[in-house]
């Protein structure tokens, strides 16, 4: 099959690149066209290394460099989410043989829609990272002292834990999610830095969770010793903004690239929370 | 009254071990990062973490062995202490990171599963799939977005150092950056700087590393004075997946669970793997290194494969280099269970199923040993002081380094599974030592004078600003980096001769100097990644000139660095006698091969050369011996290696005025 497409398109020496780019927040965002000369084996970031370093569009126009976001190139840091050819994915991990394949005349790339863009294909995503405090997304250890090992685990918790321990905070699973709903907002004059960042957080903070943080809520009060802290995070789900907002569409699930159960652990989330809820109404 | 601060500059494992350690200290920490820390190259290790461990002990390992293998692999380049003091901590390192929560892959009954690494015979390496490194660095952080939410961390992600501010005495007193959204340049004024920003393999072009891992950090504190140690020991790993944009990584677990090298008898066969019958097929580094196989330490491994590429011709493929490694003997459950991870990225970017089809890889360039010259304080009993804020400061007071970025640890040759643990080690070890020098500091950095910080602050805007208003049509950034790769590659990789370092050392003196007229394609002031690549390009010729220096003057083999011109050789006599005149005569070269180059390679920069120096090596604690794996006639060489000791340490006894303590 492979083998089958590289002879298809080896005749083909050039390709076309379409990219929605925007120059800042708050500003439009326009159409660019670049040819790319094929090479075997690239990938969307070589794609846009090779565009930067050419800085000129399919006119002959010459433009500042796509910018984008990528680090570690073989899909474990999550940093070069946008959509593909209209699906969000990561660009390391999107290889150009197959888009051809899958539409022979041009790749399109487009910013993810779910959070403020910084500037083209580059998106703000520190809501994520706002969402894993939200859960108080860590093992509340007493201290870093040497206190010998943790308590002892079977391997069946182990592999249920592991697959949850792998979201990179891509942010698919929250572009693809209906319920999720952008939240941008702008500094404003006179604003301080931590006056602003205070803001964005109290804003963050009543917007929807997200799939990946209830999933990650799931693996701390799975953990023998994050479960100290199991209620204040069913808390935190239970709050505005949280498992009630997921409406169950599932979108998530599917595009997630590490394929993290992140329904089974919704449903987990549901059941304890039901749970939790009920008791602290008898509690009461 | 400002209180006491420290920044610290990298958010990999070792600078977020040094922030939430510095955090439990009640330390106030500003921690920057080019990315956000969860995006850090950590996350890229996949193999493990060593460290002796109950089951290991019963085997006969223990702390002192660890130590042994990590020097031993190294060539003895490393000053021992450290060493010895990380292989100490090893086993408490597991534990806090079993309690902070990651995934450790389990044993039926539920202890922590134990894979056998490269260079040692002991199964010490505790994993997490094959996912290590991103486990290891999302438990740290997890611990620092906890501090950061208790407010005793500030976070600066997407941010680039752009250098340390030294005061009238040459102290450091904080650094100047650059946020990477806004492109705003500021100072941060600091009471220590701690540089955790990993390797710098981008100056290869491509390697096995990151994309911010282009030693940028580094080498602006290199030009600010700092020492550079050991710039020439680049590790070649020795099996990697050859791509166009990036050398993926082929962990060394793959072999640590059973993955077998080999290459087809016939050059280039060009049967389906699976129907080259075993005795067609050559084991090369099984028959070569019966005791170690396909677990020999890394430099030979990738020596190996590139010999049997290079000079043997017994390539898998015609037009491009590369040998197989086997997994298919192995149930396919099982290599899900333990190494799924890096079989989908072999699956994911190569589209070939690697548990039905051995996968083709090559060398490619995976870790610095070399970085910034580090100190340490010694303990009576050969280990580091707790708490000395002598521990990993470089030359410059108050300026740290640790991790990937700091020279210490693994001397010619890094251990598989060894820097994981260097790293969150010298994080948890440093933040002490910080704590008592900020007790011993009488005022803080941010109640100086602001001159100083407006100064440098001003100084780097000028750049900044001067790059932007260049004219246009100059040299291109990015093509001049694709040559530099291309160069560093050919020179000084796995195999160094002295003509071709020379003319590397001078190509790469004129791409600096175009590098220096590059032109802009964004002038722009708002997330221009352009001149972030730009000023991170220039920045890759000190130390690229550091490596390619380093490795022209040091004529001899050790470790990863390796010149044919200066190889021992085999034996060769075929009778006793020969062989024991051979040997003799091969101890007396290695005697005095160690006596000239046995010392740490020490670079400053005189602001456009380096300027290098030799220290010795504290190898107080384990003497050098010789590294003789696979060479013929090794036994021999031991013996007459260990009788020569013997005698040599009996004189000295007898001597009481010879100091020196041997052994032990
Ligand atoms: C593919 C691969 C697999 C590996 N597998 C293993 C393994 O199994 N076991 C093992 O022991 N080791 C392994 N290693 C080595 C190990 O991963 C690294 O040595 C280690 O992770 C380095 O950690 P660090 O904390 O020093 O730096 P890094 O994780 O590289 O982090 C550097 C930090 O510095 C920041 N930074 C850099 N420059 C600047 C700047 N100019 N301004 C601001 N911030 C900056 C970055 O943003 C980042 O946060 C592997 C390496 C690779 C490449
Ligand atoms: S299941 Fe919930 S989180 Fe997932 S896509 Fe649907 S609404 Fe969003
Ligand atoms: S759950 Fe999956 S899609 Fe969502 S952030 Fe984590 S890795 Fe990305
Ligand atoms: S660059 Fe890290 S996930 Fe794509």
């Amino acid at each position: 099959m492979a083998e089958e497409a590289r002879e298809g398109r080896s005749s083909k020496d050039h390709f076309e690149v379409r990219i929605l780019r925007q120059n800042g927040p708050g500003q439009s965002s326009y159409w660019e066209r670049h040819r790319v000369k094929y090479e075997h084996d690239m990938n969307v970031i070589s794609v846009l290394q090779r565009i930067a370093a050419q800085a000129e569009t399919v006119d002959g126009k010459s433009v500042a460099p796509v910018c984008w976001d990528c680090n570690c190139l073989e899909e474990v840091c999550g940093a070069c989410s946008m959509n593909i050819n209209g699906r969000v994915r990561q660009a390391c991990s999107a290889l150009v043989d197959r888009l051809l394949e899958d539409n022979p005349s041009e790749i399109e790339l487009q910013p993810m829609t779910k959070f403020p863009v910084i500037r083209d294909l580059m998106v703000d995503r520190s809501r994520m990272f706002r969402g894993l405090t939200r859960v108080k997304g860590w093992v509340p250890v007493d201290s870093y002292e040497n206190m010998g090992p943790g308590p002892r685990q079977t391997r069946a918790t182990q592999e249920v834990a592991y697959p949850l321990s792998e979201c990179m905070s891509c942010g698919c699973c929250q572009e693809a999610c209906p319920q999720y709903t952008k939240i941008e907002l702008t500094r404003q004059e006179g604003e301080s830095e931590e006056d602003f960042s205070a803001r964005k957080n109290e804003a963050f903070d009543r917007g929807f969770v997200g799939a990946h943080a209830i999933s990650q809520a799931m693996l701390f009060n799975s953990n023998p010793t994050g479960k100290n802290a199991a209620g204040e995070r069913l808390d935190a789900l239970m709050a505005e903004g949280g498992i009630q907002v997921c409406g169950n569409a599932q979108n998530c699930v599917e595009v997630c690239p590490k394929n993290i159960p992140l329904t089974t652990s919704i449903a987990r989330a549901g059941r304890a929370t039901t749970l939790h809820a009920l008791k602290k109404w008898f509690d009461e | 009254m400002g209180k006491k601060r420290v920044m610290v500059v990298g958010g990999g494992l070792a600078g977020l071990a040094a922030a939430m350690k510095l955090a439990e200290l009640d330390i106030d920490v500003d921690l920057m990062s080019l990315t956000p820390v969860k995006r850090s190259h950590s996350v890229c290790a996949q193999g493990g973490i060593n460290a002796c461990n109950e089951q290991t002990r019963q085997l006969g390992d223990s702390e002192w062995k660890h130590f042994d293998d990590t020097v031993y692999g190294g060539d003895f380049l490393q000053h021992q202490p450290p060493v010895k003091e990380m292989a100490d901590w090893a086993p408490r390192v597991i534990d806090l990171m079993d309690r902070l929560g990651v995934t450790f892959n389990r044993t039926h009954e539920g202890f922590l599963d134990r894979r056998r690494f490269g260079g040692t015979l002991y199964k010490r390496t505790a994993f997490a799939g094959a996912t290590t490194g991103q486990q290891l660095l999302y438990a740290l952080d997890e611990q620092v977005r906890r501090w950061e939410a208790a407010g005793r961390i500030k976070k600066y992600e997407f941010w680039d150092f752009l250098g340390p501010i030294l005061d009238d005495q040459g102290e450091c007193r904080g650094c100047v950056a650059q946020d990477l959204v806004s492109m705003e340049i500021r100072s941060f004024p600091a009471d220590a700087v701690v540089v955790a920003t990993g390797g710098c393999g981008l100056i290869y072009g491509r390697s096995t590393m990151s994309m911010v891992c282009t030693g940028s950090a580094v080498s602006r504190c290199f030009q600010a004075g700092a020492k550079y140690g050991n710039p020439e020991f680049v590790q070649v790993h020795p099996t990697a997946i050859p791509g166009a944009d990036k050398l993926r990584l082929m962990s060394e677990s793959a072999r640590g669970e059973g993955g077998r090298v080999w290459v087809p008898r016939t050059p280039h066969d060009s049967r389906a793997p699976g129907d080259i019958p075993e005795n067609e097929r050559y084991y090369f580094l099984e028959e070569r290194y019966p005791e170690y196989g396909n677990l020999v330490p890394r430099d030979i491994a990738t020596r190996e494969i590139f010999d049997i590429c290079v000079n043997e011709g017994l390539s898998v493929e015609t037009d491009k280099q590369c040998v197989y490694l086997d997994l298919t003997h192995i149930p396919v459950a099982e290599l899900n269970r333990k190494l799924g991870g890096i079989l989908e990225i072999y699956e994911k970017f190569q589209g070939v199923d690697p548990r039905l089809n051995p996968m083709k890889i090559f060398p490619a360039v995976h870790y610095t040993m070399g970085g910034l010259w580090a100190d340490y304080q010694r303990t009576a009993e050969g280990g580091l002081e707790p708490g000395s804020p002598r521990n990993q400061v470089t030359n410059i007071p108050n300026l740290y380094a640790i991790g990937e970025c700091d020279y210490q640890y693994h001397g010619g040759n890094r251990l598989g599974a060894n820097s994981l643990l260097s790293c969150i080690f010298t994080g948890l070890f440093t933040a002490p030592g910080l704590q008592n020098l900020l007790e011993s500091q009488s005022g803080a950095a941010a109640e100086m004078d602001a001159s100083l910080f407006e100064s440098e602050r001003k100084r780097h805007q000028d750049q900044h600003d001067q790059l932007l208003r260049r004219d246009r049509g100059g040299e291109n950034p990015y093509l001049i980096h694709q040559e530099l790769g291309d160069v560093m590659t050919k020179a000084a990789t796995v195999v160094r001769r002295n003509e071709q370092i020379q003319e590397a050392y001078q190509t790469v003196s004129d791409l600096e100097a175009r590098a220096a007229k590059c032109s802009l394609s964004d002038t722009g002031n708002w997330t221009n990644q352009n001149v972030v690549f730009t000023k991170a390009l220039q920045d890759m010729f000190p130390i690229a000139k550091a490596i390619l220096k380093g490795a022209l003057q040091r004529d001899e083999c050790r470790g990863a660095h390796y010149k044919p011109e200066f190889a021992m050789p085999s034996l060769e006599s075929t009778d006793a006698a020969g062989r024991q005149a051979e040997a003799e005569a091969w101890c007396d070269r290695f005697e005095a091969n160690n006596e000239k180059w046995l010392k740490s390679t020490v670079v400053r920069w005189d602001g456009s050369e380096p300027d290098i120096q030799y220290e010795d090596v504290d190898t107080s604690l384990i003497e050098p011996r010789p590294r003789l794996y696979g060479l013929v006639g090794a036994e021999v060489i031991m013996e007459v290696w260990k009788a020569r000791r013997a005698k040599q340490k009996a004189e000295k006894q007898a001597d009481p005025n010879a100091a020196a303590t041997v052994g032990s």
